[in-house]
C-alpha cells in the first residue's frame, strides 16, 4: 500500500482514534474465545557498562543532571563515535545465552529524526546485519510445560536524553545523561499468544539479563522497558490482523494490563464491524486504557542509512569462544539442576532461580551449615520472603544473611528449636537481636526433652481434664490432639511435639 | 524524484528550500537515473552491498570513564541553560492527546 492510500485509509477510520479504551468496562461482553492473540515484544534493556556507547561519559543512575553528559553526548560538531568493548561483549554474552547467530560482521545505521533528546539528529543504531539474530528462549507454562519463543535480532543501539515537560514553564528542559548509555533492543518473534505468555517471556528475559550480569534489570529506573505489538484474527484465519504498538511500558503488570484492554479493544472494533488502525499507542496505567500516542504523521520516515562514522564491527571465532567459556551459569542450567541436586520439585526450584541473588542465597545457607534443602526452600518462600515483601526488599538487602539462617535452620535440624518456635527467634533475628544460638539462649526457648519435665506436665493436663479423659478411654481418641495441645501450651510451646505425642498416647 | 517528494525530504531534514530551488534540485534525477542504469545493466546479485568506503574494521574503546564533568563549561554555551537543563521551547509530551 503506497503511502497516501494509507494516509487515506487512517483518515476513513478516524472514527476510533480519539477514543479512550478501557478494558474492565469491557471484558465481561467479549466473545474472546473466537479470537486468537498475536503478541510480539520489543524489550529495551540498559547496559551495565561504566561507560556510553560511544563516549567516555560515566553512566551512574541518579546523577545530578548534565554532569554526565559530554561534548559526544552532546553531537558537538567535529566529534566522532568510538565503540565500547565491554557492550560488544555483553551483546555476544547474550547472544550466546539465547543460542542466537552472533554477526561476525555487523554494522551501525543512523536512524533519522528530529527532537531535543537526540542532540544529533539521529540515533546510531542497528538496522540492517544486527550483531544478534535467530535466538529463542524457553518459557515455563505451567510445572510441566515449556514453550519456545523465538527471538528474531538483538542490536546494540544508544539511549537518548530525557525530556522534563514540567520542570520550566512554558520550555521543555533537557537532561543529557541517559544520553548514548549502552541498550540492546531485543525483538521477538510474534510467538505469544497471550498477556500471561508476555509476562512470562518478559520475566525469563528479565532473569537472563541479571544472570548475565549485562543489566540490573531495573524497571522502575527504566534499565528495562518494553514496547508491545498485539493483533487479534479469527482463530480459523491464517490471516495476521493489524497491529498497534504500546510504547514505553516499566513493569509486568503493565504490559499485562496493556495488553489485556488492547485485546479487548481490538476484539470490540472488529466485533462490531470496524478495523483496526495500525498506530502507536500509550498505556495510562490509572485509567487501564491503551489510547493514541500524538505522533506527526511522517515521524516513522526515519531514512535509515549506514553510519559514515562507524567502521563495521567485526567480532572473531576467538573473541566469541572466549566469551562463551566464561558465560555462567544459566537460569535453565541452574533450574535443571537444583531439582536433580537438591530434589527440589519444579515449583521450588523455579522459585528459587528466579533471581539469581535468591538462588545464591540459598545455595550460601544450604552449605553453610549442611541443611536439608527443602527445610531451606521452604524457610526462604515463607517467612523470609514475607518479611522482605513487608518491608520491600529484595533478597540482597535481607536483615538475615544466609549464614544466620543457615544456623537458625541448624537448630531446628538437630532439634534445639520446634519450627513454631523458630518462627519467634526468625522475628527477633530479623530485628536485629542477635544470633539464632544467642536468642534462644537468651529468651530461654530451648526445647524440652527431658522426660520427666514433660511427664510432669502431662500428668497436670491430665489431672485437670477428667472429663476429656473418660471421653479418650470410651474411644473417642480424637480427643488426643486436645491433650496435646494443652501440654504444648503449658511448655509454652517448647516441648517436642511428637515426644509429647508418644508420652501421652502411653499415659492415656 | 517529484518536486513534492523533494519537498518532503527537505522537511524531514529540516532544510529550508525556496521554489525556485526545488527546480534545481530535481537534477537528483539525472543521478538516480544513472544508479538505475548501472543496476540494471549488471548483475550485482553476487556482489556484497559497501557499508563503508574504507576497508577497514571499527577499533573499540576499553570500556572506561574518561569524560569529566563539564557542565558548567557547556551550558555558557548553549542558546538557552537554567537549573542545569538545557531549554528548548516547549514540546507537546508525546503521550498526551490533545486535552
Amino acid at each position: 500500500m503506497t503511502e497516501l492510500a494509507q494516509k487515506d485509509e487512517r483518515r476513513d477510520k478516524n472514527e476510533h482514534c480519539g477514543q479512550i479504551f478501557n478494558a474492565s468496562d469491557r471484558c465481561s461482553h467479549i466473545s474472546s474465545t473466537n479470537w486468537e492473540t498475536i503478541i510480539g515484544l520489543e524489550v529495551h534493556t540498559q547496559l551495565l557498562t561504566q561507560s556510553k556507547l560511544f563516549s567516555g561519559s560515566a553512566t551512574a543512575y541518579g546523577a545530578d543532571v548534565n554532569t554526565q553528559a559530554g561534548i559526544i553526548d552532546l553531537a558537538m560538531p567535529g566529534v566522532l563515535p568510538v565503540l565500547n568493548q565491554e557492550a560488544v561483549t555483553m551483546a555476544i554474552k547474550f547472544g550466546l545465552a539465547i543460542h542466537g547467530h552472533i554477526a561476525r560482521r555487523s554494522i551501525f545505521a543512523r536512524k533519522n529524526y528530529f527532537y531535543p533528546d537526540l542532540p544529533k539528529g539521529y540515533q546510531i543504531t542497528q538496522h540492517e546485519l544486527p550483531i544478534i539474530s535467530d535466538g529463542y528462549l524457553d518459557i515455563a507454562l505451567d510445572d510441566k510445560n515449556t514453550k519456545r519463543i523465538h527471538i528474531t535480532r538483538a542490536h546494540l543501539e544508544e539511549d537518548s536524553g530525557k525530556s522534563l515537560h514540567e520542570a520550566v514553564r512554558g520550555m521543555t528542559g533537557i537532561d543529557l545523561n541517559r544520553a548514548g548509555i549502552a541498550l540492546i533492543e531485543i525483538v521477538s518473534a510474534p510467538d505469544l499468544r497471550s498477556a500471561e505468555e508476555a509476562v512470562a517471556y518478559l520475566k525469563a528475559l528479565h532473569t537472563l539479563v541479571r544472570y548475565l550480569g549485562i543489566s540490573d534489570g531495573n524497571m522502575q529506573e527504566g534499565s528495562f522497558r518494553c514496547d508491545v505489538n498485539v493483533s487479534v484474527k479469527p482463530k480459523d484465519s491464517d490471516q495476521l490482523g493489524t497491529r498497534t504498538e504500546t510504547k514505553n511500558l516499566n513493569s509486568f503488570r503493565f504490559v499485562e494490563h496493556a495488553i489485556q484492554s488492547e485485546v479487548a479493544r481490538q476484539i470490540k472494533i472488529l466485533e462490531s464491524g470496524g478495523k483496526i488502525i495500525q498506530e502507536t499507542l500509550a498505556f495510562d496505567s490509572v485509567k487501564n486504557e491503551t489510547r493514541p500516542l500524538r505522533e506527526k504523521e511522517e515521524s516513522h520516515d526515519y531514512r535509515y542509512f549506514p553510519e559514515p562514522d562507524l567502521l563495521p564491527l567485526v567480532i572473531t571465532e576467538e573473541t566469541i569462544e572466549s566469551i562463551q567459556k566464561a558465560l555462567p551459569e544459566l537460569p535453565a542450567e541452574k533450574f535443571n539442576r537444583f531439582i536433580a541436586q537438591y530434589h527440589l520439585s519444579a515449583y521450588d526450584a523455579h522459585f528459587l532461580t528466579a533471581d539469581h541473588d535468591t538462588a545464591n542465597y540459598f545455595e550460601s545457607v544450604i552449605h553453610a551449615e549442611a541443611i536439608d534443602p527443602k527445610l531451606a526452600a521452604n524457610w526462604m518462600m515463607g517467612e523470609l520472603s514475607a518479611a522482605l515483601n513487608n518491608e520491600n526488599l529484595s533478597i540482597i538487602q535481607s536483615a538475615i544473611s544466609a549464614e544466620h539462617l543457615a544456623q537458625l535452620l541448624k537448630r531446628i535440624q538437630d532439634n534445639t528449636i520446634s519450627g513454631a518456635i523458630a518462627k519467634t527467634v526468625f522475628e527477633a533475628m530479623w530485628h536485629q537481636e542477635g544470633t539464632a544460638d544467642v536468642i534462644i539462649e537468651k529468651k530461654g526457648l530451648k526445647q524440652i526433652t527431658d522426660t520427666s519435665e514433660i511427664d510432669t506436665m502431662i500428668d497436670e493436663v491430665i489431672a485437670a481434664n477428667p472429663e476429656e479423659l473418660a471421653a479418650y478411654r470410651s474411644g473417642k481418641t480424637k480427643l488426643l490432639g486436645f491433650f496435646v495441645g494443652l501440654v504444648m501450651q503449658r511448655s509454652k510451646g517448647k516441648a517436642n511435639p511428637q515426644q509429647v505425642n508418644q508420652l501421652l498416647i502411653k499415659k492415656l | 524524484m517529484t518536486p513534492d517528494e523533494i519537498k518532503k525530504l527537505a522537511r524531514l531534514a529540516r532544510l529550508k528550500i525556496t521554489d525556485e530551488e526545488i527546480e534545481k534540485y530535481t537534477d537528483i534525477n539525472a543521478i538516480l537515473q544513472l544508479v538505475k542504469e548501472i543496476m540494471q545493466e549488471k548483475d550485482t546479485s553476487t556482489v556484497e552491498p559497501l557499508c563503508h568506503p574504507l576497508e577497514l574494521e571499527q577499533r573499540l574503546r576499553p570500556d572506561i570513564v574518561t569524560e569529566s564533568n563539564q557542565r558548567d563549561y557547556l551550558q555558557e554555551r548553549a542558546s538557552l541553560a537554567n537549573y542545569s537543563l538545557y531549554l528548548v521551547p516547549q514540546v507537546i509530551p508525546p503521550n498526551t492527546k490533545n486535552k
